[in-house]
C-alpha cells in the first residue's frame, strides 16, 4: 500500500478514534456525574440517605458495568439501529460507549467524592449549607484532584472500548486495524494502530496526572 | 437572670447500632445563658460529641427539645434549620478546613453561603484573620498552615457570620500545651470582648478552668454534675467530678490507703491562703497532721490552692482538726474511705 494512502487511513481512524472518545466521554460524565453525586448523598451515612434508591440504581449500575463491552455492544445493536439509523460507524459507537461507560463514571465519581473528608461536610452543614452548596462547593470542588484523575482514566477506558468497537464495523483506529491487519494480514498496520493507541494513551494518562496535580491545592 | 440562650429539654439520643440500641444520651437538660462560657467535660464515649452535635441538630435528638434563641429546633423544617445554624458556629478537633481553598476562601465560605456579596465577605474576612493574628497567611492553603493556625483560620471562619453562639469541639485536643493555651486564650478574648456564647466539648480540665465558668459533667450519657466552675472545683458532689478534677488524689489514697483514716481535702482562695493555717492548726492542737498533696491552680481566672491533709489517728482529736478548720472558714470535704469505685 502506498504511504499516502496509509497516513490518509491512519489520519481519518485517528480523528474518529477521538471524536467517539471526546464525545462518549463528555456524554458519559454528564448522565454519570449526577449518578455518582446522587450515590454518595443517599448512602446510609450520606447527608440525604435513601436506601431504596441507592439500592436500585447501585444495583442497575454493577449490572451494566458486569456485562462485557462487546456483549454489551451486540446486545444494544438493534435498540441503536432504532434510534440513529443504523449499527455501524462511529455514530453508533459513541451510542454504545455512552451506554457503557456512563455507569462506570458512576462509580468512579462515587469512589472519588467519598475520599471527602466528612468532617469537612459535617463543618458545611454547621454553617447552614445547603445540599446543593455541599455538593458544588464542597465534594466537586475538595475531590477535584481525585475527579480529574478518575476522568483521565474513564476517557483511556472508553479508548479501549472504541478500538474494540472495530469488531463489528464501529470506525476509528480499531476498525483499522482489523480490517487491514486481521482480515488481509497486514500486520504492518496493525501495529502502527496499536502503536498510535499506545502513544494516545500515554498523552491521556499525562494529561490527567498533570491537571490534577496543577488543580491541587493540597500540596 | 435572662433567658437561656440554648435550653435543652429532657434530650435524649439512642442509635441502632448492630449489637443493639445505643442510649448516647439520657435525659439532658441544660440551660445555658447568653455570654457564659459552658464547659462540658466527660471522658471519650461519655457522649458530649453527641450533646453538642444536638445542639445544632447535626444529630436529629429521637426525644426532647432543643430551644435556640427563644426559637424550637426540633421540628423546624431543613431550610428554617439552615438559618439558624448560621447564628451558631462550631469549630472542630480535627479543623475541618477545605483543603482547596486558602485561608481567606475558607472564611468566606459561611458568608456565601449566607449570600453575602463576594466583595464584602472579603472584606470581613481580612478583618477576621487581623481578630485571629494571621493577616499575613490569607492565601496560604490549610496544608501549608500548622494545627495552631488551621484552628484559627477555623476560628476565623466560625466568627465570620457574626455568631451568638461557638461551638468547639475539642478544638485544643490535636494541638501542642503551648498552641492549645494560645487557643483557650483566643477563645476567651471571644467570649469576654465579642460577648459570644460559647459551648467548650473537652475531655481535659484544664481546658475548663482555663476558658469557662460554667460546667457541665457527662458520664454514660447523662449530667452528673452541673454549676458555676468555682463551685463544682471547690466542692464536688458526683465521683466523676472528682476523678476528673483532681486526678492525682486517687494515687495518693491508695499510696497511703494503711495509714489514711481521716482524709480530708482543703481548697482555698489565694487570700487566705496567706495564712498558716496548717501550722498553727497544728501549733494550737498540738497533733500532727501529714500533708499527702497540695496543689494551685488557676480556676477561671481566680487562683485556687487545694492540699489533700491525713487528720490525727484519733478520732476526737481529728473531730477537733475539723472544727478547727471549720472555724477558720476553710472549704474542705472528707474523702470516704469507703464506696470507692476502682
Amino acid at each position: 500500500m502506498e504511504t499516502s494512502v496509509l497516513i490518509g487511513l491512519l489520519w481519518t481512524g485517528l480523528l474518529e478514534t477521538l471524536y467517539m472518545t471526546i464525545v462518549s466521554t463528555l456524554v458519559a460524565y454528564i448522565i454519570g456525574l449526577p449518578i455518582g453525586v446522587s450515590l454518595v448523598l443517599t448512602d446510609p451515612n450520606g447527608i440525604r440517605p435513601v436506601s431504596w434508591y441507592n439500592k436500585i440504581v447501585g444495583f442497575v449500575v454493577n449490572v451494566i458495568r458486569s456485562v462485557p463491552f462487546l456483549i454489551l455492544m451486540i446486545a444494544l445493536m438493534p435498540y441503536v439501529r432504532m434510534v440513529i439509523g443504523t449499527g455501524i460507524g462511529t455514530q453508533a459507537t459513541v451510542a454504545v460507549l455512552i451506554v457503557a461507560a456512563a455507569p462506570f463514571v458512576a462509580r468512579l465519581v462515587e469512589q472519588s467524592l467519598k475520599e471527602v473528608d466528612p468532617g469537612v461536610i459535617e463543618a458545611a452543614q454547621s454553617m447552614g449549607a445547603s445540599t446543593l452548596t455541599i455538593v458544588t462547593k464542597v465534594l466537586l470542588t475538595e475531590a477535584r484532584p481525585s475527579l480529574l484523575n478518575g476522568a483521565a482514566v474513564s476517557t483511556i477506558t472508553i479508548l479501549g472500548y472504541s478500538a474494540m468497537a472495530g469488531v463489528v464495523g464501529g470506525g476509528g483506529l480499531g476498525d483499522l486495524a482489523i480490517k487491514y491487519g486481521m482480515y488481509r494480514y497486514e500486520t504492518t498496520i496493525m501495529w502502527i494502530t496499536v502503536v498510535v493507541l499506545v502513544i494516545l494513551v500515554q498523552i491521556l494518562q499525562e494529561i490527567g496526572i498533570k491537571v490534577a496535580h496543577k488543580l491541587d491545592n493540597r500540596i | 437572670m435572662s433567658e437561656p440562650i440554648i435550653t435543652l429539654k429532657d434530650v435524649s439520643k439512642k442509635f441502632e447500632t448492630r449489637g443493639g440500641t445505643v442510649h448516647a444520651l439520657k435525659d439532658i437538660n441544660l440551660d445555658i445563658q447568653p455570654g457564659d462560657a459552658q464547659g462540658i467535660i466527660g471522658l471519650s464515649g461519655a457522649g458530649k460529641s453527641t450533646l453538642v452535635r444536638c445542639i445544632n441538630l447535626l444529630e436529629e435528638p429521637t426525644e426532647g427539645k432543643v430551644i435556640f434563641d427563644g426559637k424550637s429546633l426540633t421540628g423546624l423544617s431543613r431550610k428554617e434549620l439552615n438559618i439558624e445554624r448560621r447564628k451558631m458556629a462550631m469549630i472542630f478537633q480535627q479543623f475541618n478546613l477545605l483543603m482547596q481553598r486558602d485561608a481567606i476562601g475558607n472564611i468566606c465560605f459561611p458568608l456565601e453561603i449566607a449570600g453575602v456579596p463576594k466583595a464584602e465577605a472579603r472584606k470581613k474576612a481580612m478583618e477576621l484573620l487581623k481578630i485571629v493574628d494571621l493577616e499575613d497567611r490569607a492565601h496560604s492553603y490549610p496544608s501549608q498552615l500548622s494545627g495552631g493556625q488551621k484552628q484559627r483560620v477555623a476560628i476565623a471562619r466560625a466568627l465570620a457570620t457574626d455568631p451568638k453562639v461557638l461551638l468547639c469541639d475539642e478544638a485544643t485536643s490535636a494541638l501542642d500545651p503551648k498552641t492549645t493555651r494560645a487557643i483557650l486564650e483566643l477563645l476567651k478574648k471571644i467570649n469576654k470582648e465579642l460577648g459570644i456564647t460559647l459551648v467548650v466539648i473537652t475531655h481535659e480540665m484544664d481546658v475548663i478552668k482555663q476558658v469557662c465558668n460554667k460546667v457541665a459533667i457527662i458520664e454514660k450519657g447523662e449530667i452528673v454534675e452541673k454549676g458555676n466552675v468555682q463551685d463544682v472545683f471547690t466542692k464536688p458532689k458526683s465521683q466523676a467530678a472528682r476523678k476528673l478534677f483532681f486526678p492525682d488524689e486517687r494515687e495518693k489514697k491508695t499510696e497511703h490507703r494503711a495509714t489514711t483514716k481521716h482524709r480530708v481535702r482543703l481548697v482555698y482562695d489565694t487570700q487566705n491562703a496567706y495564712e498558716p493555717i496548717i501550722s498553727n492548726m497544728i501549733l494550737e492542737l498540738k497533733a500532727p497532721i501529714n500533708i499527702l498533696y497540695a496543689n494551685m491552680d488557676v480556676v477561671n481566672d481566680i487562683q485556687k490552692g487545694q492540699m489533700v491533709i491525713c487528720l490525727a489517728d484519733d478520732a476526737q482529736m481529728a473531730e477537733r482538726q475539723k472544727q478547727y478548720l471549720r472555724d477558720q472558714k476553710v472549704e474542705f470535704i472528707e474523702i470516704e474511705e469507703e464506696g470507692e469505685d476502682e
